[in-house]
C-alpha cells in the first residue's frame, strides 16, 4: 500500500513538471496551430539560464537561499522569455501564412540549433551539470510516504499558475483576445486586435511556464543536461495531444496522467521500469482511436 | 597603379613563401639538430575512437591525451626510425553508429597504423569489424565486456572475435564476482538490487555479478532497468525500497549512476550504491555520488603504481591537470603497444597498407612493463593483467580499499 501511494506522489510531481510545460505546446498550437517543437529547448535553455544566474551572484548572496531562489527564477525566466520572443519574431512570424509544414520544419531546426548552442557555448555544458544546493532540502512525510520539499512545491507551482493562466484567458481583456484570434484571426483583426501582439505574448506565457518548470528541474533533480529539453519535451507533447491539443485543462490532465502511468506501469505492469515509456504511449494510441480530438478536444475546447 | 600593387603583391607572395619554406626548412633542421629525429619518411597515424563529446566526455578526453602524450614522447625518443606520429583523434559521442563512422573514416587513412580506443562496449562492437576489413590493429584502454574477445559464450566455448582486436584492461567476467565477493563478503551486504541501462556494458556486468552473488549465499532481491537519458527515477527506487534492499548494484556509467545515488538518499533508500569502471570517475561524486558508495575499476589504482608515476607526472607536465580519468594509464599503455609495434615492424623498411598483418603478430607478441603495470596478451587479444579495485567514496572522492585479482 506504501509503495502504490509512494508511486502516486512520484507521478504526481513528474505530472507536474509535464504540465508545465505541456501549457506551452497547447496554447501555441491554439493560437497559430504550429506545434512548437523548440518550445522542450525553451524549457532547458531556462534551466540553464537559472543555472548561469546562480554562477554570476555574489558569494554571500549564494548562501542565502532566500534571495539566490527568487533571483534564479527571475534569470530563468527572464532567458526563456528572451529566446521565445526571438524565436517567434526571427523563425516564426516570417513563415506565418506559408504552409503548416514550413513552421513546422523550422521549429525542428530551431530545437537543434539551441541544444548545440548550448552545449557549444555554455561552460562544461557537454556533461550533465550539478545545480545549486539553494532548494528547500529534506522530505514531507506522509506516514510511509516522502515527498520532496521541491517535489511539492513543484506541483502548487504547476497547478496554482495553470489555474492562473486559465483565469487570464478566460477573464481578462486580453484573454479574450486570445480566444477571439484563436478562433478566427480575420475576423479578430477586424474587431480591433492585433494579431501580433497576441502571438507574442502566448509565446511568453509559454517561457515564463517552461521557465518556471526549467529552475525546477534542476532543484528537483538536482543535475540538469542538454537533453533533458528533448525528452521532456516529447512527454508534454504527448500530453498536450491526450488532453486535446489546444485546451489548457487537458494538457494539465494529459500531463498528470502521463505521470501517474509512467510510475504505476513501471511498478505493476510487466517489464518494469523498462517498458514504463511504451505504457505511455499505449495510452495514446488508445484514446487517439477512440477520440481523435483527445480527451477536452474539440466539443468544450478552452482555446487559448 | 593597378598594376603596380598586383605586381607589389606578387613580390610580397613570393617573399613570404620563400620566407615560410626557409620556415620550415628551419625547423626540420632543428628538429633534427636538437638530439631528435629523422622524420624524412613522413608521418604515420595513430587514430583514437573515444567520446569527446557528450555525458561521457570526461572519460574520453583523458583517453585521448594520454594518447597524445604517448605519442609525443615518441617523437622525441625516435621510437619509431624515420616517421613521425600523430594523433588522429574521432568523436564517437559514446554512440554505436557515430563509432562505425569514425572507424569508417579511420580506416580509409593508408596512414593509420593502428586505433586506440574505444571506451564503450557496445561502440566496440561496430569499430571491430569496419577496423578488421583493413586489418588494423585495435587496442582498447577501457571495453570490458568479455563477449568481445571471447564471443557470446565465453565462458564454456571462448573463442577468438577479431584478430585485430587486442585490451590491456581486464574484463567483467572478473569485475563482475569481484564486486559481488567484496559486497557479500567483505561489506556483508547479503541482499542486493539491481539497476542497469540496457547497454552492452552494464547488463554484461550485472549479469556477471549476480551469478556470484547467488554463489556466495546472497540474494538478488530485485532487478530493474533505466533509460539512458532518464533523469527522473523516482518511480524505479520506491520499486527497488519496497524490496529492502541492503544495496544497490548498478550496471552503466556515472552520468545516471551520481543522480541516482542522490536520488535514493532524498527518497529514504539510504544505502550504498555500487557499480563498474563506468561509474568510477569524479563526475560521479559533482553529480550526487554520495559517502559510501562503491565502485570497481580496472588495474591498481594509478596513484600508487611505482610504473605509472612517471606517466602521471609526464601528464601533468604537458596538460597542466591530471585529468586523465579512469582510463588514461590504459590509454597511455594502448598507444605504446601500437607505437611499440610499429617500430619493429617498419625496423629499417618503409610503411605501407600491407604491413598491416606484420603489426598484428608484432602486438599479439607484445610485452613490457607499462603505466598499469605489466601489458601482455592471451590467445584472444585480452590482457594478462587481471588485478581489480574496489574504491570507495569517503569525503567526497574515490579512495581505495582493496586492490587484486579475482580468485574465486
Amino acid at each position: 500500500m506504501s509503495v502504490l501511494l509512494q508511486q502516486l506522489a512520484n507521478g504526481v510531481i513528474q505530472g507536474a513538471l509535464i504540465a508545465l510545460i505541456a501549457l506551452g505546446y497547447t496554447m501555441v498550437y491554439g493560437i497559430i496551430q504550429l506545434i512548437n517543437f523548440a518550445h522542450g529547448e525553451v524549457f532547458m535553455v531556462a534551466s540553464y539560464g537559472g543555472l548561469a544566474t546562480f554562477t554570476l551572484l555574489p558569494d554571500d548572496l549564494k548562501k542565502t537561499p532566500a534571495v539566490a531562489l527568487p533571483l534564479m527564477f527571475v534569470g530563468g525566466i527572464a532567458v526563456a522569455v528572451l529566446v521565445a520572443v526571438v524565436m517567434e519574431r526571427f523563425a516564426y512570424r516570417p513563415l506565418r501564412g506559408s504552409s503548416r509544414l514550413a513552421p513546422l520544419i523550422t521549429a525542428l531546426g530551431v530545437s537543434v540549433f539551441l541544444q548545440e548552442a548550448v552545449r557549444v557555448w555554455y561552460p562544461d555544458a557537454t556533461s550533465n551539470l550539478p545545480y545549486p544546493k539553494v532548494f528547500p532540502e529534506g522530505n514531507l512525510s506522509l506516514g510511509a510516504v516522502n515527498i520532496p520539499w521541491t517535489g511539492v512545491l513543484l506541483i502548487v507551482l504547476s497547478v496554482g499558475l495553470s489555474i492562473i493562466l486559465q483565469t487570464y484567458i478566460n477573464k481578462s481583456r486580453m484573454g479574450r483576445a486570445m480566444r477571439a484570434t484563436a478562433q478566427d484571426p480575420d475576423t479578430a483583426k477586424l474587431m480591433g486586435v492585433n494579431p501580433d501582439r497576441v502571438i507574442v505574448l502566448t509565446f511568453v506565457f509559454g517561457a515564463v511556464l517552461a521557465g518556471v518548470a526549467g529552475v525546477m528541474f534542476g532543484g528537483y533533480l538536482n543535475n540538469i543536461n542538454i537533453d533533458m529539453g528533448f525528452q521532456n519535451g516529447i512527454f508534454a507533447f504527448t500530453a498536450a495531444v491526450l488532453g486535446g491539443v489546444g485546451s489548457i485543462r487537458g494538457a494539465v490532465v494529459g500531463a498528470f496522467i502521463i505521470g501517474l502511468i509512467k510510475t504505476l506501469s513501471g511498478q505493476y505492469m510487466p517489464g518494469g521500469t523498462q517498458y514504463d515509456y511504451v505504457w505511455i504511449f499505449v495510452v495514446l494510441i488508445l484514446v487517439l482511436v477512440f477520440r481523435p480530438q483527445g480527451l477536452f478536444g474539440e466539443p468544450e475546447r478552452v482555446r487559448a | 597603379m593597378r598594376k603596380h600593387s598586383v605586381k607589389s603583391a606578387a613580390i610580397v607572395g613570393s617573399a613570404l613563401l620563400v620566407l615560410a619554406a626557409c620556415g620550415s626548412n628551419k625547423d626540420e633542421a632543428g628538429g633534427n639538430n636538437g638530439g631528435s629525429c629523422d622524420t624524412s619518411k613522413g608521418t604515420l597515424t595513430v587514430g583514437v575512437v573515444a567520446p569527446l563529446s557528450g555525458n561521457l566526455s570526461a572519460l574520453g578526453l583523458g583517453i585521448k591525451q594520454s594518447a597524445e602524450l604517448a605519442v609525443d614522447e615518441a617523437n622525441k625518443k625516435c621510437t619509431v626510425p624515420g616517421y613521425k606520429l600523430t594523433v588522429s583523434a574521432q568523436d564517437d559521442e559514446a554512440n554505436p553508429a557515430k563509432g562505425a563512422q569514425a572507424a569508417t573514416k579511420l580506416s580509409t587513412d593508408p596512414n593509420v597504423v593502428g586505433v586506440v580506443g574505444t571506451l564503450n562496449s557496445s561502440v566496440a562492437q561496430t569499430v571491430q569489424p569496419i577496423l578488421q576489413e583493413k586489418k588494423i590493429v585495435q587496442v582498447s584502454p577501457a571495453n570490458t565486456s568479455p563477449t568481445l574477445t571471447r564471443g557470446a559464450e565465453f565462458q564454456t566455448a571462448p573463442k577468438r572475435q577479431y584478430d585485430n582486436y587486442f585490451r590491456v584492461c581486464t574484463t567483467d567476467d572478473l569485475q563482475g564476482p569481484f564486486a559481488a565477493n567484496y559486497l557479500v563478503e567483505k561489506a556483508g551486504k547479503k541482499k542486493i538490487a539491481i539497476i542497469t541501462d540496457g547497454k552492452t556494458y552494464g547488463e554484461g556486468l550485472a549479469a556477471e555479478l549476480q551469478k556470484q552473488v547467488t554463489k556466495k549465499g546472497g540474494e538478488i532481491v530485485g532487478a530493474e532497468k533505466v533509460g539512458e537519458k532518464d533523469t527522473d527515477f523516482s518511480g524505479v527506487i520506491a520499486k527497488i525500497k519496497g524490496l529492502n534492499p541492503e544495496a544497490v548494484y548498478y550496471g552503466g556509467e556515472y552520468p545516471v549512476a551520481g543522480p541516482l545515488s542522490k536520488q535514493m538518499k532524498d527518497a529514504g533508500l539510504d544505502v550504498p550504491l555500487m557499480g563498474g569502471d563506468g561509474i568510477f570517475d569524479g563526475k560521479f561524486v559533482e553529480l550526487g555520488g554520495k559517502e559510501g558508495d562503491l565502485a570497481t575499476s580496472v588495474g591498481a589504482p594509478t596513484e600508487s603504481l611505482a610504473t605509472a608515476k612517471s606517466f602521471v607526472e609526464a601528464y601533468k607536465a604537458k596538460f597542466g591537470k591530471e585529468d586523465y580519468a579512469a582510463y588514461g594509464a590504459f590509454s597511455y599503455d594502448s598507444a605504446n603497444v601500437i607505437i611499440g609495434a610499429l617500430a619493429k615492424t617498419v625496423e629499417g623498411g618503409a610503411w605501407d597498407e600491407s604491413k598491416r598483418e606484420a603489426m598484428l603478430t608484432n602486438v599479439a607478441a607484445y610485452s613490457a612493463s607499462g603505466a598499469t603495470g605489466e601489458v601482455k596478451f592471451d590467445e584472444y587479444g585480452d590482457s594478462t593483467n587481471k588485478v581489480l579495485t574496489v574504491y570507495q567514496v569517503t569525503s567526497s572522492a574515490w579512495k581505495d580499499v582493496q586492490t587484486g585479482e579475482f580468485t574465486g
